[in-house]
């Protein structure tokens, strides 16, 4: 192993604890900077939600910091603020996230601050009606964005009948149908320390970290506490199919084109990973940045991407082109999809993308709130610990048959949605 | 903050800092040319950045193809900026790898191509960037408000430039516009991360040593006039939701001025680190601003931007109207605040409060190498390096009564201009 895989997270430098409520604690130091970035997610998120109340588990997680039993709105952003330190939540499908950081110093008041408001929340009224208008002008922008609203478009299109085919943060209906008692009943229901993980990566020793996290949680209890509902099936989509959101005034449209993707534990995952890059990550955009941009100068962006999660991901070409080049735009990804399934890529384009994977490791693994998603990954995924050690070597391995086969997988030319949103 | 480089200049003119960073194995290397917006005339705006766009279409010796490909394969990271005062190209690579980020950009200071068809399809991509600008309300806004402020500094366009000029400049002018200030004695270069210096230095001359001086091109900096009045405009566009961009005259980024007005803003819209990737990521629930209009429910959202720049540019407040109220009630109670901060001297502790945050801030970037390499060069550009090694300690000597002054001299309303954007309430319709 080189000197630089030494240096990458792995079971010497990683401290991972489970305490006996259920809390996954995981640190590695860095004496590098005098910080630290704290993050980590709960196991509730917006798969508790109903149709009728979609965002109700985002809305809760921004409802947090509006007030705790004994600490007003100002008095959380001041304790924080003051110092120079920051704390955020949000909620996704499977999990409420929340990613904070500070000077290392002011680590017990970070600690304590998210013990409080994630024990303790009340949800005060006026607080929260004040947020659910900040929510509802976010949303109101949101039907504004061509690039968010082709992306709930596709989503619904290759999600549909499934959770997934919901945005995590509702809609105005939901958003106004959602009462005050819902936040605290969620809270209530849903939040707890089972399965909670907390990653700590900065200039602090593992077992101090530890003690301060237990100190701070340890004694969280919430027998209520639910399980997240198992994942309906989902019906592959049967043919090419488009959907068009107009906005109007809008001086360029976005397009998106593509299909479900790989869960990220398919054994299939790095070739997939590495597929998407040589279709449209690798250098400006890969083979779609190199056709939609540099050739034909139809759109400032134009690259491909995969998401893969829990459950089954999207494998999208993505592009902003302007509303008069749509259909050119649509056919030059179409044609690329199509070549990229029908042929293997070649031994020299997999290997320009295999070198990229493993160079840019230290890259990605440089800053504390790098190392802390790299952390987090390994702990929701099951990894294991010593996975970027392993990592060039699994990258290594994928041969462009293995491409070949996986993308195939997933990305049908006569089984696209296509969604545009745009003039 | 301690010294911790060296500088150097080459005998063409080109200016070297250097800062030997041991982390992680990675530099981070950044070529800075004093270039930007404000250097081109009506019928030229958006050609710096343009050409930004060309520097990455090829040379010779590095073909479009390769050039993109090369950088990738070594896991590095490279990318460029074009500001109104600078255009600046980074590479950020494992530390064995970055000889070809610097050979690549010493190619690149002279011997780019603009070959005629990737100068065509590369219209229409800086085209189609402009568009999506466009779909922004706030870009709309801020634009019109930008060139409401400046009639006769050329700050007074956009970066991306107009439609029009993007339609009708040509390969020659693009190229004559780079041959001008892609100069070694107009630029500078700023390497941090896992060298050692002499070697790193030896590599340099070795590099850019052979590129031949030129005239240095003249700057365009006509002064603007003092405003004579508030200014107030409207842009209508889609939408539900109406911003305000409250827009001052501002000091320049190496004026001692500066120093309070940052202070200034970190108590009115909260903290921000001034670094060329923006803001900090720190909330400003506290601020003055927040807490008098969005806890008051005048607005959802409020932002302030100072920004460095070599002549005097704007102090900006942007805010994102409540959809209970409506745009002239918000500017009476941020005007209200105002007035606050400029009648009242502020308490020691809100200061050291401000003192604390920028902190907080530098240690968060100084987790990371290539933001610690971008200050090396962009300190340079308005100000020079030792204006970032003395932030903090400035900062610490601002007074309440500095506070105040500044208030009273540049947050005035003849010092303004006051755009609202209308939105026509146009929907989504799937």
């Amino acid at each position: 192993m080189s000197k630089q895989q030494q240096s990458f997270p792995g079971p010497d430098n990683i401290t991972r604890i489970t305490i006996p409520n259920g809390i996954t604690i995981l640190v590695r130091s860095n004496f590098n900077s005098p910080s630290v970035v704290i993050a980590g997610n709960l196991a509730c998120g917006s798969l508790f939600d109903t149709d009728e109340k979609s965002g109700l588990a985002d809305f809760t997680a921004l409802g947090l910091m509006r007030g705790t039993k004994t600490r007003s709105f100002q008095q959380i952003f001041d304790a924080l603020e003051s110092v120079g330190a920051a704390l955020s939540f949000g909620a996704g499908a499977h999990s409420t996230g929340f990613s904070g950081r500070s000077l290392i110093e002011d680590m017990p008041l970070m600690l304590n601050l998210l013990a409080d408001v994630l024990r303790h929340p009340v949800f005060p009224a006026e607080q929260i009606e004040r947020l659910r208008a900040q929510f509802l002008t976010s949303l109101a922008e949101r039907a504004q964005d061509t690039g968010e609203m082709a992306s709930i478009t596709f989503d619904q299109i290759i999600y549909k009948g499934h959770p997934y085919a919901r945005p995590e943060d509702g809609w105005t209906e939901t958003i106004r149908a959602i009462q005050l008692d819902d936040l605290a009943n969620f809270h209530q229901r849903c939040y707890g320390p089972r399965g909670m993980v907390i990653a700590l990566v900065g200039a602090i020793e593992p077992k101090t970290a530890i003690d301060q996290v237990t100190a701070a949680l340890g004694d969280w209890a919430n027998p209520d506490q639910m399980t997240l509902p198992a994942l309906p099936a989902l019906k592959p989509i049967k043919k090419v199919t488009t959907r068009k959101v107009k906005i109007p005034g809008k001086s360029q449209a976005d397009l998106i084109i593509g299909a479900t993707g790989p869960y990220r534990k398919d054994p299939d995952y790095i070739a997939d990973t590495l597929g998407n890059s040589v279709l449209g990550q690798f250098g400006l955009g890969g083979r779609i940045g190199n056709v939609v941009r540099e050739k034909s100068g139809l759109a400032y962006y134009a690259n491909s991407n995969l998401n893969a999660g829990i459950g089954p991901g999207s494998w999208s070409v993505n592009a902003g082109v302007n509303p008069a080049n749509i259909e050119k735009a649509r056919d030059l990804i179409c044609k690329e999809i199509a070549r990229f399934v029908e042929k293997a890529i070649t031994p020299e384009e997999l290997a320009d993308s295999q070198s990229n994977f493993i160079g840019r490791l230290p890259l990605s693994l440089e800053s504390n709130s790098g190392v802390a998603n790299a952390l987090l990954n390994i702990e929701r995924y099951d990894l294991g610990l010593d996975y970027y050690r392993r990592y060039p070597e699994m990258v290594r391995s994928v041969t462009p048959e293995m491409v070949l086969t996986a993308a195939r997988k997933y990305l049908d030319p006569e089984r696209l949605a296509i969604a545009i949103a745009g003039p | 903050m301690k010294k911790t480089h060296s500088e150097h200049t080459l005998s063409n003119g080109l200016k070297i800092l250097l800062k030997e960073i041991h982390t992680a194995p990675l530099v981070s290397s950044w070529v800075w040319y004093r270039v930007g917006s404000r250097d081109e005339v009506s019928g030229r705006t958006g050609i710096s950045h343009w050409v930004e766009h060309m520097q990455f279409k090829g040379t010779p010796q590095f073909p479009a193809s390769r050039l993109d490909r090369d950088i990738s394969r070594d896991g590095g990271i490279w990318n460029a900026f074009t500001f109104m005062d600078w255009t600046t190209y980074l590479e950020t690579m494992p530390a064995d790898k970055i000889d070809l980020g610097l050979r690549l950009e010493a190619d690149r200071m002279s011997n780019s191509l603009f070959d005629e068809k990737e100068v065509a399809s590369e219209r229409t991509v800086v085209i189609s960037e402009r568009e999506g600008n466009e779909n922004e309300p706030f870009f709309l806004l801020s634009e019109a408000v930008q060139q409401a402020a400046f009639r006769v500094h050329p700050y007074h366009h956009e970066i991306i430039g107009d439609l029009v000029d993007l339609k009708s400049m040509s390969r020659d002018d693009l190229y004559r516009h780079y041959r001008s200030y892609y100069l070694p004695n107009n630029a500078i270069i700023g390497v941090a991360g896992d060298f050692k210096t002499s070697e790193m230095l030896a590599r340099l001359r070795e590099l850019f040593e052979p590129i031949p001086t030129g005239p240095l091109p003249p700057r365009l900096n006509n002064a603007e006039p003092a405003a004579k009045g508030e200014h107030r405009l409207t842009v209508e566009g889609p939408g539900e939701t109406a911003f305000l961009d409250i827009s001052y005259h501002a000091p320049a980024g190496s004026d001692p001025d500066f120093f309070p007005l940052t202070v200034l803003d970190s108590l009115l819209a909260g903290p921000s680190g001034l670094s060329i990737f923006g803001g900090g990521g720190l909330s400003n629930k506290t601020s003055r601003l927040y807490r008098a209009l969005v806890e008051k429910e005048w607005a959802v959202g409020v932002g302030g931007s100072a920004l460095t720049t070599i002549d005097p540019y704007l102090y900006s407040i942007s805010i994102t109207v409540h959809p209970d109220r409506i745009p002239e009630q918000v500017l009476a109670a941020f005007d209200a605040e105002v007035k606050r901060i400029q009648d009242e001297p502020v308490p020691a502790e809100e200061i050291g409060r401000a003192i604390k945050q920028a902190r907080a801030l530098f240690a968060y970037q100084n987790e990371n190498i290539t933001s610690q390499a971008a200050w090396l060069g962009h300190a340079e550009m308005f100000s020079n390096y030792d204006w970032f090694l003395t932030y903090l300690d400035k900062l610490s000597q601002v007074s309440p009564a500095d506070i105040q002054a500044t208030a009273q001299k540049y947050l005035r309303v003849q010092n303004r201009v006051v755009g609202t954007y209308i939105p026509n309430g146009a929907e989504a319709q799937a």
